[in-house]
């Protein structure tokens, strides 16, 4: 709770801040705000407490996700070093937008009530809709606006109807009290409740980009700057996924059998979408859009799973998605800021000019792909543990490994480039001190995790 | 704890070796390789040959709640392989000596990085730990083959990584549904541990499929026909020293999976399987062997003289006798030998004429009393002559084949025909007859080279004079092995 308290307040105090057009303040100013929110949100740790006549509840689940979503906030803002300076006077705004919209996450892994939920997702999306727009001369970027913030408003609205049809059907906004009514569980079927279940589902699937509700995905990532591409397609979508699972199990955990088949049908879906769509793309940036896509249907198969491993497959599944997407997005800027293009030719002759960017990428490819030695593979073998303890579904698991195969094809499609593509007339990347600091963070990370994954591993 | 020190040593000699700018590199290495094979030595003279049950255990929580540990121990099968690797790594490292790659230190970081990971697949007494140390055992030679090979390795050496990893995540999908099948000791309810995995009894439906999804991985990687078509390519494209490692070494995992993994864990479902195995892999005999006859490419002839080997052993190891396991382990290490040195040798060729076509090449015998003997001794190992290490393997296997079937055992034995034809075509184009332009000037082997060579040879003889030495350290440890299949 203080968390929410504080980013209101050190959100605002930033816009104030904003009178000094420097990077050179705004920027630790934001992380220091960020250090503190992640200190303070790690105080409620194993001590729950509910909010606002039990609107909201820090609980463990929340105070884990929300560290990743500060953390991986964290992460992000060094690399908006040189960008924004020389080219923006909105600096402050942006900063204190993105501590907004982790308000808003926060409010979405705390919810008790589904209002709370649908206010948490609308204070989130309003803050990226401007953010995807912040290249104001681009029109690409523009366009990425202008496309997420319509789609956007439309599932919104649905999402809201699916919550008012809930409400009709049980007469709570509550989550607790709509399981309790279990209407919905076998032999209880209830027509009002199904098709707000529906709606809701569909809702939240627009906003981890899970298909067949993913389409604005990769314009609104390639138009978007890459910044804040990387916090929608790590902070936006893990908020939305743990939002998603708290939502199935607190509230809808008795009628399992009937949003399985719609949720089992969205999975394989996403899965299919986003990794066939990754290895046909040109661009890295498109690619890591589809490749968002697919880390979301493998989220969604712990969701479904829906069992007591379910939770901590999420959890460490988010955790090293996030730390390696955002090491991935962190080079890509880096990279295409000198050499302004977004193919996998940028990234020719990395090896040479930049070991370490190279070395970075490497390894949070490999992370995403799931090889050993890196937190992703643990990520997937978590995933597919809680999906095979469920005998039936090893198919599910069998389809996702065959994609895993694919994935392995586009991420290293970025590894050939960068060692054995030559440099040609590529120069060696600037990159600031600070920024290689916290590459190499971000790569220890992901391979203390691939080592030794039970550090985080049963927090939850 | 040796277990341990000579599983960790060649990752830490990589961290050293990488900070050594300049063509230091590759001593750093050397030395570091040669220390590691003491390693392997010390453990194989405390080795106490008649137990069944790992030696040098060790054990720690890796993942406690979920009954993963991080287990590693070695019984006669896999002190065999990690001796066979440690041995062969200093080699690997000493052949590549006249070649000046770029960014050594990368390079030699990642040979002893790819050694803990081959000694890891040895030594891991639990699933997952295994599924883990083979796929860090993949990484390293992917990159050395892809950075350092010939002209068409990036496309050539993608094939394989993609391929071989589309297998073993199939192993993995297997490994994660048997380990849900476990029952856990301590606060975990299940476990990965071998033990565990031994002591299942799944119905033979389940066993038919999870035999397949752990075949897939291991024919991938050994390779067995039809799964081979990464193989030849690879191999021509990669850098030598990747190609041995490739050849020597990484293919013995797959067929160490078999004997550790598979045959052990689904019992019922390899027998149900056993003849569509061995009709592949007899099929990769004569496949491998007609198509060598055919080559010109030395490198090539060679690659496919490996997928005809490897069908021989997998063969014997899948006739489920005492003489085809113990077959299998000898001409595991006899195949890893006679090729690392076969393959130096179109090297030592290569670097001197720059041509591996045998067509170009001729009469080098004439200057290279020294090359010309090692070659010949190898080449006939390779052949499976009497006094060599490959007859005491193929005798073996094919004895091991006939028990189970003779058509199959006839028909697999056509094999020492076919090798003898390749073999003694290629040696007699390439060293007899008139010298080819190409051939015109050739030194005699170089000190570095000798030191290379003659330790190989040495070891054609030793296991083909005095096989009782290898053939008792596995022998109890493939007696424990065949007991947990038949017993189930």
């Amino acid at each position: 709770m203080i968390s929410i308290i504080l980013l209101a307040g050190f959100g605002i105090i930033n816009l104030f801040a904003g009178f000094l057009k420097s990077n050179r303040v705004l920027l630790p100013l934001a992380l220091l705000f960020l250090a503190i929110v992640f200190g303070v949100n790690l105080f409620s740790w194993n001590d729950p407490q509910s909010y606002f006549n039990h609107m909201l509840t820090i609980d463990n689940y929340a105070v884990a996700f929300t560290g990743i979503m500060v953390l991986s906030t964290l992460l992000i803002l060094p690399f908006s070093q040189r960008y924004v300076a020389d080219q923006d006077e909105n600096l402050a705004e942006y900063y204190s937008l993105l501590l907004f919209s982790l308000l808003g996450a926060i409010m979405m892994v705390g919810f008790e009530n589904m209002i709370m939920l649908f206010l948490g997702i609308e204070i989130l999306s309003i803050s990226m809709y401007i953010l995807a727009g912040s290249d104001k001369k681009k029109q690409r970027s523009n366009e990425a606006a202008l496309k997420y913030f319509l789609m956007g408003s439309f599932f919104t609205g649905v999402l809201l109807f699916g919550i008012v049809l809930i409400y009709g059907a049980t007469g709570s906004f509550d989550i607790s009290t709509i399981a309790g009514t279990s209407i919905g569980a076998e032999g209880i079927e209830n027509t009002m409740f199904i098709l707000g279940l529906l709606l809701t589902i569909i809702g939240i699937s627009f906003k981890i980009s899970a298909a067949p509700f993913h389409f604005w995905t990769p314009d609104v990532y390639e138009g978007t700057p890459t910044l804040f591409t990387a916090f929608m397609s790590t902070v936006v979508k893990i908020a939305g996924v743990a939002a998603f699972y708290k939502l199935m199990n607190a509230a809808f955990a008795s009628s399992y059998t009937t949003w399985f088949p719609t949720l089992i049908a969205i999975t394989v879906l996403t899965l299919v979408v986003g990794n066939i769509g990754a290895a046909v793309q040109g661009s890295v940036k498109r690619m890591l859009a589809y490749s968002s896509i697919s880390h979301a249907g493998y989220l969604l198969m712990a969701l479904i799973a829906f069992n007591e491993r379910s939770e901590s497959a999420i959890f460490f599944y988010s955790l090293a998605y996030s730390v390696a997407t955002i090491a991935a997005f962190g080079v890509l800027k880096l990279v295409t800021v000198q050499r302004d293009e977004e193919s996998f030719a940028t990234f020719n002759g990395l090896g040479q000019t930049n070991p370490l960017l190279a070395f970075v990428m490497t390894v949070s490819m490999c992370s995403l792909a799931g090889i050993p030695l890196t937190a992703g593979f643990f990520g997937k073998f978590f995933v597919f543990t809680s999906v095979v303890e469920d005998n039936s579904l090893i198919w599910l698991v069998v389809v996702a490994v065959l994609l895993a195969a694919v994935g392995i094809y586009y991420y290293f499609k970025v590894v050939i480039a960068m060692y054995m593509q030559p440099a040609g007339n590529y120069e060696r990347v600037r990159v600031t001190s600070f920024a290689s600091v916290v590459l190499i963070i971000m790569a220890a990370i992901t391979i203390l995790l691939g080592l030794a994954p039970a550090i985080v591993s049963d927090l939850i | 704890m040796i277990t341990a020190l000579l599983l960790f040593w060649p990752a830490l000699a990589a961290l050293l070796v990488l900070l050594v700018k300049g063509q230091g590199a590759k001593r750093v290495a050397f030395i570091a390789a040669l220390v590691e094979f003491a390693f392997a030595l010390f453990a194989a003279t405390s080795f106490v040959v008649d137990r069944t049950a790992p030696q040098f255990a060790l054990s720690v929580p890796w993942v406690e709640s979920a009954g993963i540990s991080f287990s590693i121990g070695m019984d006669g099968i896999s002190l065999l392989m990690v001796l066979l690797t440690t041995f062969l790594v200093p080699l690997i490292v000493l052949s590549s000596f006249k070649h000046d790659y770029k960014k050594p230190n990368a390079f030699y970081a990642l040979i002893l990085f790819m050694q803990t990971g081959l000694i890891g697949v040895f030594v891991a007494q639990d699933a997952f730990l295994f599924y883990f140390f083979w796929e860090v055992a993949l990484i390293p030679v992917y990159f050395i083959s892809a950075i350092w090979g010939g002209a068409r390795r990036v496309a050539v050496t993608f094939k394989f990584f993609v391929y071989t990893i589309f297998g073993s995540f199939f192993m993995l999908a297997a490994f994660i549904y048997l380990y849900f099948q476990t029952a856990g000791t301590g606060v975990a309810a299940h476990s990965s541990d071998v033990n565990a995995f031994y002591q299942l009894a799944l119905d033979s439906s389940t066993q038919s499929w999870i035999f397949w999804f752990l075949f897939l991985a291991f024919a991938i990687k050994m390779p067995v026909f039809p799964f081979h078509t990464w193989q030849p390519d690879t191999y021509t494209e990669a850098p030598t020293q990747a190609t041995m490692l490739l050849s020597g070494i990484m293919l013995k995992m797959g067929i160490y999976g078999v004997l550790r993994w598979l045959l052990p864990v689904v019992p019922n479902g390899a027998s149900q399987w056993l003849d569509v195995v061995l009709v592949l892999s007899i099929i990769g005999i004569i496949y491998g062997s007609i198509i060598a006859i055919r080559q010109r490419d030395l490198k090539r002839l060679i690659a496919y003289s490996s997928i005809a080997h490897v069908g021989l052993i997998s063969a014997g190891i899948f006739s489920l006798t005492e003489q085809g396991l113990q077959g299998g382990v000898i001409q595991m290490l006899s195949h890893g030998i006679n090729v690392v040195g076969l393959f130096f040798i179109i090297d030592i060729i290569f670097s001197r004429t720059k041509t591996r076509e045998i067509l170009n090449l001729g009469g080098i015998t004439q200057s290279t009393p020294a090359l010309s003997i090692c070659f010949m001794i190898l080449m006939l190992g390779s052949v499976a002559l009497p006094l060599t290490n490959g007859f005491v393997g193929e005798f073996l296997l094919l004895s091991g084949v006939f028990q189970y079937n003779y058509v199959f055992g006839a028909v697999a034995g056509v094999t020492i025909i076919l090798g003898a034809v390749y073999m003694l075509r290629m040696f007699q184009g390439v060293m007899f007859g008139t010298k080819s332009p190409e051939t015109e000037v050739f030194a005699d082997l170089t000190f570095n080279e000798k030191a290379v060579l003659i330790p190989l040879v040495i070891m054609v003889f030793w296991i083909g004079l005095f096989p009782n030495t290898f053939l008792d350290i596995s022998e109890p440890a493939v007696f424990n092995l065949l007991n947990i299949i038949q017993r189930r």
